[in-house]
């Protein structure tokens, strides 16, 4: 008896492979639950104008440095993909790594700034724009902590050459991830 | 002991990661675009600010998605699926916006709402003040 079990990995009718179709189905909630979060802070923004006082009190800088990081680390994971697809694990690991660092950077950054923030009086409990703001930002950095574990465990199978459709996968949604963010920096940071 | 195998693989016509795709020329627009969208603020005028913070994260969005997710040339049904979650969004934005921005309607009214004071540190936040 063959100790190799096959699991279903195409699906015929739609000609995508599981996995990948998995991960879009995953980011279409996702998109749904963040696309809830910002249309709600936007259309309550146009609401009340004292918000953009408030908003006034985010550092444009840090919102910025933050969005370069996150745009780098999307850009190890598309080579780690790319890597992947040539077949080199090993390099797609070290490059996945690399994103994770980005990630890292990207949270530390972010704890800095939100200590500052609430030692400065800004609460979640300040007003209406704080309460979206720290609920925002962090549904968001829960999502990169959860991308950075995923990546973690798909970069240990990619160094052995194992799995590599995986790299793409996480690829995808950290990309997501990043996109979530572009559209929150001018809504947090930008627009005062 | 039993092992999984996924032979997953991706068969030539369904690689995504194009070898004519630049993408570290891709990210350096992106990072052109990110220049464009902090420095257009600094021009004090709301119009500019709007379209440089805003249209710029569209125009962004569309890079990362196009490029890096390689969207363009992914199968129809994950299209499908995407522009179903957009219009659900949309959907809610309708349902919703009126009752949010209107505060008053034809037989109701928003009473006025208490607003905390938030305390403001001038010393805080180099890139907001």
């Amino acid at each position: 008896m063959s100790d190799v079990k096959t699991i279903a990995t195409q699906r015929s009718a739609m000609n995508i492979p599981t996995g990948r179709l998995a991960v879009w189905w995953v980011l279409v909630s996702e998109i749904v639950i963040f696309g809830g979060i910002l249309a709600s802070y936007t259309m309550h923004r146009m609401a009340h104008a004292d918000w953009a006082e408030q908003a006034a009190h985010t550092n444009m800088w840090i919102g910025a440095f933050n969005t370069f990081v996150l745009l780098t680390s999307s850009l190890f994971a598309v080579l780690a993909h790319q890597a992947a697809e040539k077949g080199n694990g090993k390099k797609a690991s070290r490059l996945l790594w690399m994103t994770i660092g980005g990630g890292a950077v990207f949270l530390t950054v972010k704890s800095f700034e939100w200590t500052g923030e609430i030692r400065h009086g800004f609460t979640i409990q300040s007003s209406g724009f704080w309460s979206y703001y720290y609920t925002a930002a962090g549904v968001h950095a829960f999502h990169v902590i959860a991308g950075m574990c995923l990546m973690a465990w798909v970069a240990g199978t990619a160094a052995k050459n194992q799995e590599l459709h995986r790299v793409e996968n996480v690829g995808i949604y950290w990309h997501f991830v990043d996109i979530v963010w572009i559209f929150l920096f001018p809504l947090l940071y930008i627009a005062k | 002991m039993s092992t999984t195998h996924a032979p997953e693989t991706h068969a030539p016509h369904d690689s995504h990661a194009g070898p004519h795709r630049n993408y570290v020329k891709i990210w350096a627009i992106l990072l052109g675009l990110l220049v464009v969208s902090v420095t257009g603020p600094m021009l004090g005028i709301k119009l500019v600010t709007l379209i440089t913070a805003f249209g710029i994260a569209l125009v962004k969005a569309y890079l990362v998605a196009k490029n890096f997710m390689h969207l363009d040339i992914e199968k129809p049904i994950v299209h499908w699926m995407l522009v179903a979650a957009l219009a659900l969004m949309v959907l809610l934005w309708a349902g919703v916006a009126p009752d949010v921005q209107k505060h008053e309607g034809q037989y109701w009214k928003k009473p006025p709402v208490a607003t905390h004071q938030a305390p403001a540190h001038d010393s805080h936040g180099g890139g907001g003040h």
